[in-house]
């Protein structure tokens, strides 16, 4: 894959240099069969450094989970080579599996199998809780 | 509504119904009596709580329903390490109605996400206790005969105190509520009651630490225990659990109706010599509970008709 020429595909940009490798376990990129690159420690003009995920031949991948890992990241849409659509992934109103809950007392500690679902109860300061015993998540 | 998990899960139109269906019952018990005919009533009981199972037996025994269950894990099939959702889909099979008391926060939510027949949470941990609130706010109309235009102390654990929590968060929807919240420093309410609830509901608030200080503006005292599960340190219960007791002589600057309250049971924090002043509503506040659990039950198992 030329990782400058994207046909259809997604451009995750400004993600904090040293974070792709997180993003790309997040999104479980490991296990598409199409083209993906990961480019550490690009220069910008922002930050100084950034990292890059190039995603080629995939317009299906859910992308929510973005906003919650960091909403600064900038996402560039491209079909037949051109950028569609540049966007920050808003925070979802739900997280599924993403974070555990952490609070000992909380019946997920003791039923293992239970999905880990937070819901975001402060979007202005970007606060998810636990649905089941409303603890406070955090990353 | 077909479970109560949350006090938040009623509106206050659905807390107003159930209050004046509990004074209905008090007033006309007869009338009442065969209602559940026929009916089961479940008590899943994962950790002890006599008093709140036996109120909950005692309302639907009252509304001519019957009752079975557990009252702790080790006599359950959660000791063989069944999980709440299978237990409830089992028991759904026998019962028309479940009342569930789990150690741990959330369980009776993951119940109602996979019941057919309606769950109420009776105590989830430190988290929720929806008809301990339903209790208190039946006994504060019956007492005050309002639920607006109170001045409220709590006084105790206000940080662990579950029961605290959900009646600052059920009071906070009435009108010109004030609250003095008494604690020790290390029992503070937690700071997302005050910013998500009292402070975005615009709600008049003080804290101290003194009892005496501000007794002779409330209407209504609070008293809750320091529970002794609720700690990781022995050392730390054992040097706050004694430092309220409530006496005659604290009492001397208070209101002449003056309602002192206690979700019960007690240990030390109202000393005995309260126990005959007309202005102890505690045990009162007791057989509120069973009036409003029957009330409760009632709605839930009309639901669906
Ligand atoms: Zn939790």
């Amino acid at each position: 894959m030329n990782i400058d020429s994207i046909k259809n595909g997604y451009v995750i940009d400004h993600i904090e240099a040293g974070k792709s490798f997180e993003i790309y376990n997040y999104l479980k990129l490991g296990e598409l069969d199409t083209s993906v690159a990961i480019i550490k420690n690009a220069k910008s003009n922002k930050t100084g450094k950034k990292d890059i995920i190039k995603i080629d031949e995939n317009l299906d991948i859910n992308l929510d989970i973005l906003g919650y890992l960091d909403p600064k990241i900038t996402v560039n849409k491209i079909k037949d080579g051109k950028i569609v659509e540049k966007f920050h992934p808003e925070l979802p109103e739900k997280l599924v599996n993403v974070v555990k809950c952490k609070n000992p007392r909380c019946i997920t500690s003791i039923e293992q199998e239970l999905p880990h679902i937070c819901e975001l109860t402060d979007r202005e300061h970007a606060v998810y809780r636990c649905k089941y015993c409303e603890e406070q998540v955090n990353r | 509504m077909k479970h109560l998990i949350d006090i938040k899960d009623l509106s206050t139109e659905e807390i107003d119904e159930l209050i004046n269906v509990a004074k209905d019952i008090m007033d006309n018990r007869q009338k009442y009596a065969k209602k559940c005919e026929g009916k089961k009533l479940a008590t899943l009981f994962y950790e002890p709580s006599t008093r709140t199972r036996l109120s909950f037996e005692a309302a639907m025994m009252e509304l001519g329903g019957n009752v079975l269950g557990f009252s702790s894990a080790n006599s359950s099939s959660a000791a063989k390490g069944e999980s709440v959702a299978d237990t409830v889909r089992v028991i759904g099979g026998y019962a028309d109605i479940i009342a569930m008391r789990h150690p741990k926060e959330g369980a009776p939510l993951v119940a109602a996400m996979k019941s057919e027949v309606p769950i109420i949470n009776a105590g989830d941990g430190g988290h929720n206790h929806p008809t301990q609130t339903l209790t208190d706010l039946l006994t504060i109309q019956c007492e005050k005969h309002r639920l607006s235009n109170l001045t409220i102390g709590i006084c105790g654990d206000l940080k662990f105190g579950r029961t605290v929590h959900s009646l600052i968060t059920a009071m906070s929807r009435y009108a010109n509520i004030k609250f003095v919240l008494i604690s020790p420093e290390e029992l503070q309410i937690p700071d997302y009651v005050k910013t998500d609830i009292l402070e975005k509901n615009h709600i008049e608030y003080v804290e101290t630490n003194d009892i005496e200080e501000y007794m002779q503006d409330l209407d209504i005292l609070y008293m809750t225990r320091v529970q002794k599960e609720r700690f990781f340190n022995e050392d730390d219960y054992i040097r706050l659990k004694d430092y309220y007791i409530l006496n005659k002589e604290k009492l001397e600057n208070a209101k002449e109706d003056l309602c002192i309250m206690h979700p019960l049971p007690r240990v030390n924090e109202i000393s005995v010599d309260v126990d005959d002043d007309k202005r102890a509503c505690y045990f009162k506040q007791a057989k509120y509970g069973k009036f409003i659990r029957m009330a409760l039950i009632l709605k839930l198992l009309n639901f669906e008709k």
